[in-house]
């Protein structure tokens, strides 16, 4: 897909969240800059910590109150500024323009409502209209996502259904308004390997259907490959590269990326024991001089322990971007 | 679902027939029943009517099947305090007084507990949380007796607001209900904080927001409604223990409902009378724990199958 060419439906600049405890505060989400066009993919991949849902809570703007707070940035869904709005506006817009896909099937549909009442709800508030039509409606949110009987489903509780299939009603409530952007928030995670790739070829027929854009949180380098057309690849709370799926995996530019890339396991061949990256990403309390990476990182010199790389061509390729000194010496 | 409910009907009628036998022992452990259930100067002729006629002199088993038979047609004999009365005709009639009380006091509880402690918990650390939390442990460090006593003082004697005692008008009712009340409020607060705690951080709760629910909604329909089974059942225990344990506060405000009648029927060794309120105690007891085992299938709809 040539992003040139097609809008951007979300625009994120210099996007920064801090999140304040007593033993101190902490940015979690520091200077994100991206954008998603119409009918892009674009994956978000880091380790656990690296503001990866973080970042996705903000974007809906749902991040835990008192507790955490977007201090800077701007996010624009098509065109129009989220952050200014005020809560009530931003409730229309949750669900109807925006909406999300969460982690866990088990635990994500409310067990004391049918599926039906669960999708209808979301309709009731963005696009309501009579009874019967609300009810065809929500039958065909689950036609979308391949719910098999969805005339008898749309009665069941959660608890009838199996992981897969609560996982697809989760979808069915996301797309039900026909939001222009969609944030997948590592939605394949708790399903076994082959519901998973059932779930991802279905979201991609829905965004070929409907154009939305969908960002992919995950930390699988493989679902990236085969579903991302652009990924983010997050560090402690930094992007720190990002470009098209294809030129990062053939020439990542930044260290990280490419412990990230030989981690994944291939089938062919045998590799002996499964590559792992040495270290521990730092806690979100540390305070980081210098480039995040570098207590990890095989090329790190004095300067990246004492200067924070900033973000620079990769390659002189002006799609990929990426933090590190290397990328900036060459 | 229905083979549930008439499970617990069946227990309930089996736990009844354990208490009729105690009911049914108790005149006999307190020594000679003739003693007990005959006014001091009874004639020895009397005593061998009554002996006759309650078949004392049968062997024990059948003057227990004899009460039982009784009992069911809600027959405990006549007052001895009251003559002239029947038990249980007399403790019915002081039910609805004991009811409109009892009633009273589980509408304050519910309507002050359930959303202090929704508050609590939504505003989890903050002051509002505290104060919910002061006013809980007040309630339950308190006896009600002692409350009472110091309702009466500060709203009757001080303020002069409201009467002290009797009954006759819903003044009357408001202190004996806050007394009664408070103990309650406490425990079903606190309950209900915990419980709305569990569920406010679930993915469920999250995805409500997510669909652009609003807040009130996100918590008073997504959030409480799974949370509510944790009250619900302290539900049974509360309406039932303040309909059967008003016995205190109703002596406390010189009350006239059953609470009071017993009392005064232990006072006055009014056995017949005494009988006749326990056993009207007990299927109170029965019949809100079975209304409770109703309501959970309406809030759970994980029951409709089971």
């Amino acid at each position: 897909m040539n992003s040139q060419t097609k809008k951007p439906l979300l625009e994120v600049q210099d996007l920064k969240v801090e999140i304040k405890t007593k033993v101190g505060s902490f940015v979690p989400v520091n200077g994100h800059s991206f954008s998603v066009h119409e009918g892009e993919t674009i994956g978000i991949v880091g380790e656990s910590g690296s503001g990866k849902s973080m970042t996705a809570s903000a974007l809906m703007r749902l991040l835990p109150k008192h507790v955490a707070k977007i201090t800077e940035g701007s996010v624009r869904l098509d065109g129009k500024e989220l952050l200014t709005l005020s809560e009530k506006q931003m409730r229309k817009v949750r669900g109807a323009e925006i909406s999300m896909i969460l982690q866990d099937p088990q635990t994500s549909l409310n067990p004391a409502f049918t599926v039906g009442s669960q999708i209808k709800e979301a309709l009731r508030l963005h696009a309501p209209g009579p009874r019967r039509s609300l009810r065809s409606r929500a039958i065909d949110a689950l036609k979308a996502v391949k719910v098999a009987a969805p005339e008898q489903r749309i009665d069941a509780y959660p608890g009838e259904l199996s992981g897969g299939m609560r996982q697809r009603v989760v979808g069915a409530i996301a797309i039900s308004c026909r939001p222009k952007v969609i944030i997948a928030d590592e939605p394949t995670t708790s399903l076994d390997v082959t519901v998973q790739a059932q779930y991802l070829r279905l979201l991609r027929e829905l965004q070929e259907e409907t154009g939305m854009a969908i960002l992919f949180i995950t930390h699988d380098f493989g679902i990236v490959a085969s579903l991302c057309h652009r990924v983010l690849v997050m560090y402690a709370g930094r992007i720190v590269e990002s470009g098209p799926v294809g030129k990062i995996f053939a020439n990542p530019a930044h260290p990280y990326t490419e412990a990230l890339i030989a981690t994944v396991p291939s089938l062919s061949g045998n590799q002996g024991r499964l590559r792992t990256i040495p270290g521990q990403p730092p806690s979100p309390a540390e305070k980081i001089v210098g480039c995040p990476f570098a207590p990890r990182c095989d090329y790190a010199d004095a300067r990246c322990r004492s200067e924070a790389p900033p973000t620079v061509l990769a390659n002189g390729d002006s799609e990929h971007t990426t933090s590190c000194w290397r990328a900036v010496n060459q | 679902m229905l083979r549930h409910l008439l499970l617990r009907s069946g227990s309930s009628l089996f736990a009844l027939l354990i208490i009729s036998m105690i009911v049914f022992s108790l005149s006999q452990l307190s020594g000679n029943p003739v003693d007990a259930l005959l006014p001091d100067d009874a004639t020895q002729e009397q005593i061998d009517t009554f002996i006759r006629d309650w078949g004392l002199d049968q062997p024990l088993w059948k003057q227990y099947m004899t009460f039982l038979g009784n009992a069911m047609l809600g027959d405990f004999g006549t007052s001895l305090k009251w003559p002239g009365e029947s038990a249980m005709g007399f403790v019915l009639d002081r039910m609805p007084a004991t009811l409109k009380l009892g009633g009273l006091a589980i509408l304050i509880s519910v309507v002050i507990a359930l959303p202090l402690g929704i508050a609590a918990a939504y505003t989890k650390g903050s002051i509002t949380d505290n104060a919910a939390q002061l006013f809980a442990l007040l309630g339950q460090s308190m006896p009600n007796f002692w409350l009472g006593i110091v309702l009466i003082w500060v709203f009757s004697v001080w303020l002069g607001w409201l009467p002290t005692s009797g009954t006759g008008s819903f003044a009357h009712l408001i202190l004996p209900a806050i007394a009664i009340a408070w103990f309650q409020i406490s425990a079903l607060t606190r309950l209900t904080r915990s419980a709305m705690l569990e569920v406010l951080d679930a993915e469920y709760v999250k995805l409500a927001r997510v669909k652009g629910v609003p807040e009130w909604l996100v918590i008073c329909k997504h959030a409480f409604r799974n949370a509510a089974v944790v009250p619900l059942t302290y539900f049974g225990i509360l309406a039932a223990s303040i309909l059967t344990g008003s016995v205190v506060i109703e002596s406390v405000y010189s009350y006239p409902g059953m609470g009071w009648v017993a009392i005064e029927a232990i006072r006055g060794r009014d056995f017949p009378v005494i009988q006749a309120v326990i056993l009207a105690y007990a299927v109170i007891y029965m019949l809100s724990n079975l209304l409770v085992d109703l309501l959970y299938v309406v809030v759970n709809p994980r029951m409709h199958h089971g």
